[in-house]
């Protein structure tokens, strides 16, 4: 169609263009206040924990240097410093998996783990933890369970990892065929219902340590992530964002629903697949080396909604990984409890902390609807 | 570039495919033809495939045999990206795009021409603010789409359809949530992007006077999957409205153009007057289910006519609920309208309704067989005929 016999006169668009590029700089100094704080969190929570380390003598490590306490190069290089990272990834996968969920069912109850994932990295612990015990009490092999570290992080891990992967198969295959998005979040929801039964069965018939032990992997960690482990999970996570950021145009079709993104020529199956993929990768390998980290994934996108008020995936996205980095950080140096030997759990501190600030944030909008929208 | 097609169909078939059932055919064997600069409104009774022949036309679900070219090209052949800049909707869909501006929405009709980010250049920018400008929304580049009236929404809509550039817009019942004033507006406007800018505007809609009055031409679906294709006047002639809109009770008035319900007529009264009292005086009576007749002038100006209805012809009939006031051409001895019952040539009627005008106030005097009685307001008439003179048989009273 020809454009240039239209008799209305297209505007000259010079100030509605400068004043768009005035409101593009303040969400990009608003990004770069985010990076910001993240970078101070990841200070901070090299500095604290049981034993307080200054932050100069932080930097001096971080740069190569040694502290001038050796024990302190080595609490910062072996403990700290994969926790922080494991810290700043997890927050971030999960809350690019939530912002990238939330927008893909158009839900603002959606998480990361609406598709199964947590729970079948649980339903995986759940059987190498809870199975071991079960035949322990059934008085059966122990000899060959014994040669198995149950609360071994590894095994753990491993297990975790397959029982997530198991559900990331499984989500995608559905995927594939099912035409809404609904049906997806309804068959995420119901196989969460049916591992959890299936755990509960498992806890039902198995013994207290062993009880225990799944108990404490369900209250998530990122101290027990080592630097070996971090060799896979780190590439897995920065792969699964670099997806996420590759499909923010995507994301804000989606924004109309799905027969408005069809109509503007997104090949949206193609897209749902990538987004469930990536979504999925991000959740299931946090779960896989942290356990079920809750909360941060469905409040992290609301947060930064209402801090940017955008509902632009071209600002969330970075948005997102940066304040969930944050947010992750923090809850885990309150979690560790700064100057006691303590640490409570970790699930139950990012709930607690993070509930009343998601409900003040709700409350303060006019309704849901502009609080999802930010 | 009027003989110039941008879309046809070659016996197309709708419908539902079902999983190991025969498909739910809508309609088959549908041939017609979309020209650039032209507006074309669907109509027909719900459940007739209005939606679903969209849907077919804009790719959104496959065509269950038949073909389909837009811009002389195959439309299964087209690649997404291709398409979208060839064709846009604007659906029934809700839209909760959250904390989004006008201007963002509309830039979303962008999409098929950005790159990966999705950012817009220079003439990206240029091409939204012109859409934003031809539905006459500049105003509202700014405000967030959450805080609009429907009617403001739907505009930022049809402006994202715009920015695409397609050469054909299909519609679902955009004016469907509308007040009146809005969908006088959207239908306008439509017409107007349709003239201005060579677009093909395909909407489907229930709105049969906006419909009658603004489109080029009329589809009519009928629910047996029949399409008339025609002007909308062409098709009023022909019968295709009864054809298609035949229901129960209901029958098409072709000299008005609208619907109306069968209904006994309680009996023929005659009006006297002239001008708008008289007019609505005749809409009133006809409201309550009596057939009018105007018989003469009473030699006064009764005020201004209200529209062009009542205006210049002095000479008009109503009849019960069947048809509205309308200029009539009547020949007393052969009622041409002979289907339609309860209305006599002459005589029988059970009395007279004048209506005069003193200083802009309207007085409204029936006179029966037992005497006269004088109105203020039609409501005192009709409440008092309703009382008197309810059912064909009972004759009003004054008493």
């Amino acid at each position: 169609m020809s454009r240039g016999n239209v008799p209305i006169a297209k505007p000259n668009t010079g100030v509605q263009a400068e004043l768009a590029r005035g409101v593009a700089l303040g969400p990009g100094l608003m990004l770069a206040g985010l990076a910001l704080v993240a970078f101070a969190a990841f200070l901070l929570s090299l500095a604290v924990g049981s034993v307080r380390i200054p932050l100069d003598e932080i930097v001096g490590v971080l740069l190569g240097g040694e502290a001038s306490k050796t024990a302190w190069t080595t609490i910062v290089l072996k403990f700290r410093l994969p926790k922080a990272l494991t810290a700043m990834l997890a927050g971030a996968a999960l809350s690019v998996s939530g912002l990238q969920m939330q927008t893909l069912f158009r839900n603002p109850l959606a998480g990361p783990f609406v598709l199964g994932i947590s729970s079948g990295a649980s339903l995986g612990v759940a059987l190498t933890v809870l199975l071991a015990g079960v035949a322990v009490g059934l008085g059966g092999s122990t000899t060959l369970l014994a040669g198995i570290s149950l609360a071994g992080d590894t095994s753990l891990a491993l297990s975790a990892i397959f029982g997530s992967g198991l559900v990331l198969l499984l989500v995608m295959a559905v995927a594939r065929r099912v035409q809404s998005g609904m049906t997806l979040l309804i068959l995420g929801l119901m196989f969460g219902y049916t591992t959890s039964a299936l755990v509960s069965v498992l806890i039902y018939f198995s013994v207290v340590e062993r009880i225990q032990a799944y108990i404490s992997w369900t209250f998530g960690s990122f101290g027990g992530v080592t630097w070996r482990q971090l060799q896979v999970m780190a590439p897995a996570i920065l792969l699964g964002l670099a997806g996420g950021h590759l499909l923010m145009k995507p994301l804000n079709a989606l924004l109309l629903g799905e027969t408005y993104a069809l109509s503007l020529g997104l090949n949206v199956r193609r897209v749902r697949l990538g987004i469930i993929g990536s979504s999925a990768v991000l959740a299931g390998v946090v779960t896989a080396f942290c356990g079920p980290i809750g909360f941060l994934g469905i409040a992290v996108p609301h947060l930064c909604r209402s801090l940017l008020h955008s509902s632009d995936h071209r600002l969330l996205m970075p948005a997102v990984s940066f304040m969930g980095a944050t947010l992750a950080l923090g809850a885990d140096i309150v979690a560790g409890l700064p100057g006691s030997q303590l640490t409570l759990p970790l699930n139950a501190v990012t709930a607690l902390l993070g509930a009343p600030v998601v409900i003040w944030v709700i409350l303060r909008q006019r309704n849901l609807r502009q609080a999802f929208a930010g | 570039m009027s003989d110039h097609i941008v879309l046809r169909t070659e016996s197309l078939s709708i419908g539902y495919r079902r999983a190991r059932r025969d498909a739910a055919v809508i309609a088959s064997g549908l041939k017609f033809a979309l020209r650039p600069g032209e507006l074309v409104c669907l109509l027909g009774p719900n459940g007739a495939g209005k939606s679903t022949l969209m849907r077919t036309l804009a790719r959104l679900q496959p065509a269950l045999s038949g073909r389909i070219w837009l811009d002389e090209r195959p439309l299964e052949e087209l690649r997404p990206g291709q398409l979208a800049r060839r064709l846009s909707v604007v659906l029934t869909d809700r839209v909760d795009v959250g904390a989004m501006s006008g201007f963002g929405l509309a830039s979303l009709g962008r999409h098929p021409y950005t790159g990966w980010t999705g950012t817009l250049n220079e003439s990206d920018e240029r091409i939204v603010q012109w859409a934003l400008h031809a539905v006459r929304a500049d105003g509202l580049a700014d405000r967030l789409i959450v805080e609009m009236s429907d009617g403001e929404r739907q505009k930022i809509l049809i402006a994202r359809a715009l920015a695409q550039e397609p050469s054909v817009m299909l519609l679902d019942e955009p004016t469907a949530f509308l007040d009146l004033p809005r969908r006088v507006e959207v239908m306008d406007l439509l017409r107007r992007l349709a003239r201005e800018n060579g677009q093909a505007v395909l909407l489907s809609t229930h709105d049969l006077d906006l419909a009658l009055r603004n489109a080029d031409r009329l589809w009519l679906l009928s629910a047996d999957g029949a399409l008339y294709d025609g002007a909308p006047e062409d098709l009023v002639l022909s019968g295709a409205f009864e054809r298609v809109f035949s229901a129960e009770g209901v029958s098409f008035d072709r000299d008005r153009g609208s619907f109306h319900t069968r209904e006994e007529s309680c009996g023929l009264v005659l009006l006297r007057g002239e001008g708008a009292a008289a007019f609505w005086a005749g809409r009133a009576l006809e409201r309550i289910g009596y057939a009018v007749e105007e018989v003469a002038q009473d030699g006064r100006t009764n005020g201004p006519p209200l529209n062009g209805a009542a205006a210049a012809d002095s000479r008009f009939a109503v009849r019960g609920r069947q048809g509205a006031v309308r200029p009539e051409r009547r020949r007393p001895e052969s009622n041409a309208d002979s289907s339609v019952e309860g209305v006599s040539a002459r005589g029988g009627a059970i009395g007279t309704v004048s209506v005069c005008v003193l200083d802009d106030r309207p007085s409204y005097m029936l006179k029966v067989a037992g005497g006269e009685r004088k109105f203020a307001t039609l409501d005192g008439l009709t409440a008092h005929l309703r009382r008197t003179g309810k059912g064909g048989e009972a004759h009003a009273k004054v008493d």
